[in-house]
């Protein structure tokens, strides 16, 4: 308990972090508020108002089909925000348990899932996901499954290394001596002392995974129109380059931001998190 | 020297064996297999082409026999033919080959000229004005979404200011150029994909560098080396530099396939006729041959990368060229 009051105070020391995480926490409000919040249904085509430039009623402009950027963005940040979650979910259980086993059992079994490891990170990691999803329909349940199933290789890593060490320490072995079965022994005694990397990295896959998908939909192999997300509405400021700059500058600048503030959210972890470093602070 | 590079050549060896099973599974993924989805997709696919299709894949025999046949062909680098337009999968992606390897030895070459100073000033001035700044700047590249980047300098180079052009890699005149003009040309074409490949690995190399180099000072030979009298500049370029370097070394080597994976969508962008924009519309036609086929190649492709970052990394760190030599 003291430990993480310890790294709560210092994370939000940090200013950077602390802003990070009010910003993340701003972004998860307005996406849960969307349907209150947007001024206009994100799918309401209004024929009147074709691409015209921001403006008191449009604060940041319409699209191609006359419906309400900001509303559109407002409901795609829900939709990042949940592709980004559940892929992180998908990534860090494969991860955890590819991790735990090759770290416990060693030998052989690590030796055989660590290749694994090394042959799925050989893969540009675009290439794989595209060759899923031409495969398998574009939905938002595809590039969630795809993007978690493509990314779990360095929360692998990181518990097999926490495992590599923490195996041989005393509490192991008491836990081994007490009689204890190998899944009590990694799941109840090793895996929860080896969890604060893979915080770190869940966060920074957050935004990764927030990345993907609007690359992703802004290819048109992602979220599918008339489905609102960041990456879309840029694919049609890509069509209307010519006349429509605020197509192309919003959603990029939200996808910035949040992308932003979880990679700082995530920075301010791990330094919080990192024993070598409390030292040199002012404690 | 030649033990450690046949070593990592032996340990590739089950890498693509592994590269080649993954693809293969990946492809079979799609339900009722590959021949299923092509002809559903295009409805003009005839009886004939099914039945070719099914030679192809060899779809009537088991499934090791499937791979092991696709295996065989693969070793000869026959992916067989596009689905799209009929020619051999092989000639597509070798002719797009060079293209990608120009972007992307370029974009390094970028990024080794711009992060590796940017990281060494700012840990040799660690909390100074120059270290806040390229700290922020690291963290906005890292956090950029590229293709944002690229459409926005789309906007502001090509439509706004009409400097560069925003699409292909030749203009459509360049038969009637004499070579260097020819050359002048492909350099406006690639000033902004390579910029735009390069960006994100700026802000990831320069902050490694730093963290690399900080590291670095820390030890007890810089301290030496400081104490015995000789120039700072000497210190950080002979003692430190060198020595931060090795890591940054893997790193790029670890850069790769984002390179060329992140070819998909800047090349796609920016209308370049590169192995990403073969990927991208090779997938939009479910185009299997060719998908499969640039998958392995593309793995490969990072696979050799990596290997030449090992050999670069055991030809500067002498404990592994002493190692080998006894």
């Amino acid at each position: 308990m003291r430990l993480s009051a310890v790294t709560g105070r210092r994370f939000l020391k940090n200013r950077l972090a602390a802003s990070g995480l009010a910003a993340v926490a701003v972004l998860i409000a307005v996406s849960a508020l969307a349907p209150f919040i947007a001024p206009y249904e994100p799918t309401a085509i209004d024929i009147a108002n074709v691409l015209s430039p921001p403006s008191a009623a449009h604060p940041l402009g319409t699209d191609e089909l006359g419906r309400d950027v900001l509303s559109r963005m407002i409901w795609g940040g829900r939709v990042s925000l949940k592709v980004g979650f559940v892929a992180v979910g998908i990534a860090i259980f494969i991860g955890m348990l590819i991790g735990s086993v090759a770290g416990f059992y060693g030998g052989r079994t690590d030796a055989a899932l660590m290749r694994f490891v090394d042959i799925m990170l050989a893969f540009p990691t675009f290439f794989l996901i595209l060759a899923v999803i031409a495969i398998l329909e574009p939905s938002i349940f595809t590039i969630m499954a795809v993007i978690g199933v493509t990314s779990w290789m360095d929360v692998a890593r990181l518990v097999r290394a926490e495992f590599l060490t923490l195996k041989e320490r005393d509490f192991v072995l008491a836990a081994k001596a007490s009689g204890a079965g190998d899944k009590r022994v990694i799941f109840r005694h090793i895996l929860p002392n080896a969890l604060s990397p893979v915080f770190v990295a869940a966060t920074f896959g957050v935004a990764g995974a927030i990345l993907v998908e609007s690359g992703l939909s802004f290819l048109g192999l992602g979220v599918q129109p008339p489905n609102p997300s960041w990456g879309n509405i840029l694919t049609a400021g890509k069509d209307n380059i010519e006349v429509a700059w605020w197509l192309s500058l919003y959603p990029g600048l939200a996808i910035l931001i949040t992308v932003l503030s979880y990679n700082l959210v995530g920075e301010g972890l791990r330094d919080a998190l990192d024993p070598r470093l409390w030292e040199a602070g002012s404690e | 020297m030649l033990i450690y590079i046949s070593k990592r050549l032996l340990l590739m060896v089950p890498l693509i064996f592994g590269i080649t099973l993954i693809t293969f599974i990946v492809i079979h993924l799609a339900p009722g297999g590959p021949v299923e989805v092509q002809t559903e997709m295009s409805l003009k696919t005839s009886a004939q082409a099914r039945e070719n299709l099914k030679r192809l894949y060899g779809l009537d025999k088991p499934v090791h026999i499937q791979y092991l046949e696709w295996l065989k062909r693969f070793a000869m680098l026959d992916f067989g033919k596009s689905f799209v337009d009929g020619r051999r999968v092989t000639d597509k992606i070798l002719e797009r080959v060079p293209i990608t390897l120009i972007i992307n030895v370029l974009s390094l070459l970028l990024i080794l000229l711009i992060a590796i100073p940017l990281g060494v000033i700012s840990a040799t001035r660690q909390y100074s004005v120059f270290d806040k700044v390229s700290t922020v700047f690291v963290f906005v590249g890292y956090s950029t979404p590229t293709f944002w980047l690229a459409l926005l300098l789309m906007l502001l180079f090509g439509v706004y200011w009409g400097v560069l052009p925003i699409s292909g890699f030749e203009s459509i005149d360049v038969s009637g150029m004499n070579r260097l003009e020819r050359l002048m040309d492909w350099g406006r074409h690639l000033i902004l994909p390579v910029g735009v490949s390069a960006f994100g690995g700026i802000a990831g190399i320069s902050r490694y560098t730093r963290s690399s180099m900080l590291e670095v000072i820390k030890q007890d030979y810089i301290r030496t080396a400081r104490a015995k009298g000789l120039p700072e500049s000497e210190v950080i370029m002979r003692h430190a530099f060198r020595n931060a370097l090795m890591p940054i070394v893997t790193i790029l080597g670890l850069s790769i396939p984002g390179l060329i994976g992140g070819g998909v969508i800047f090349e796609t962008i920016f209308a370049i006729p590169g192995m990403g924009q073969l990927f991208y519309s090779s997938t939009m036609s479910r185009d299997y041959p060719t998908i499969m086929g640039v998958l392995v190649i593309g793995a490969v492709l990072t696979l050799i990368g990596n290997l030449v970052a090992d050999i670069s990394y055991a030809l500067i760190d002498p404990r592994i060229r002493v190692r080998d030599k006894g």
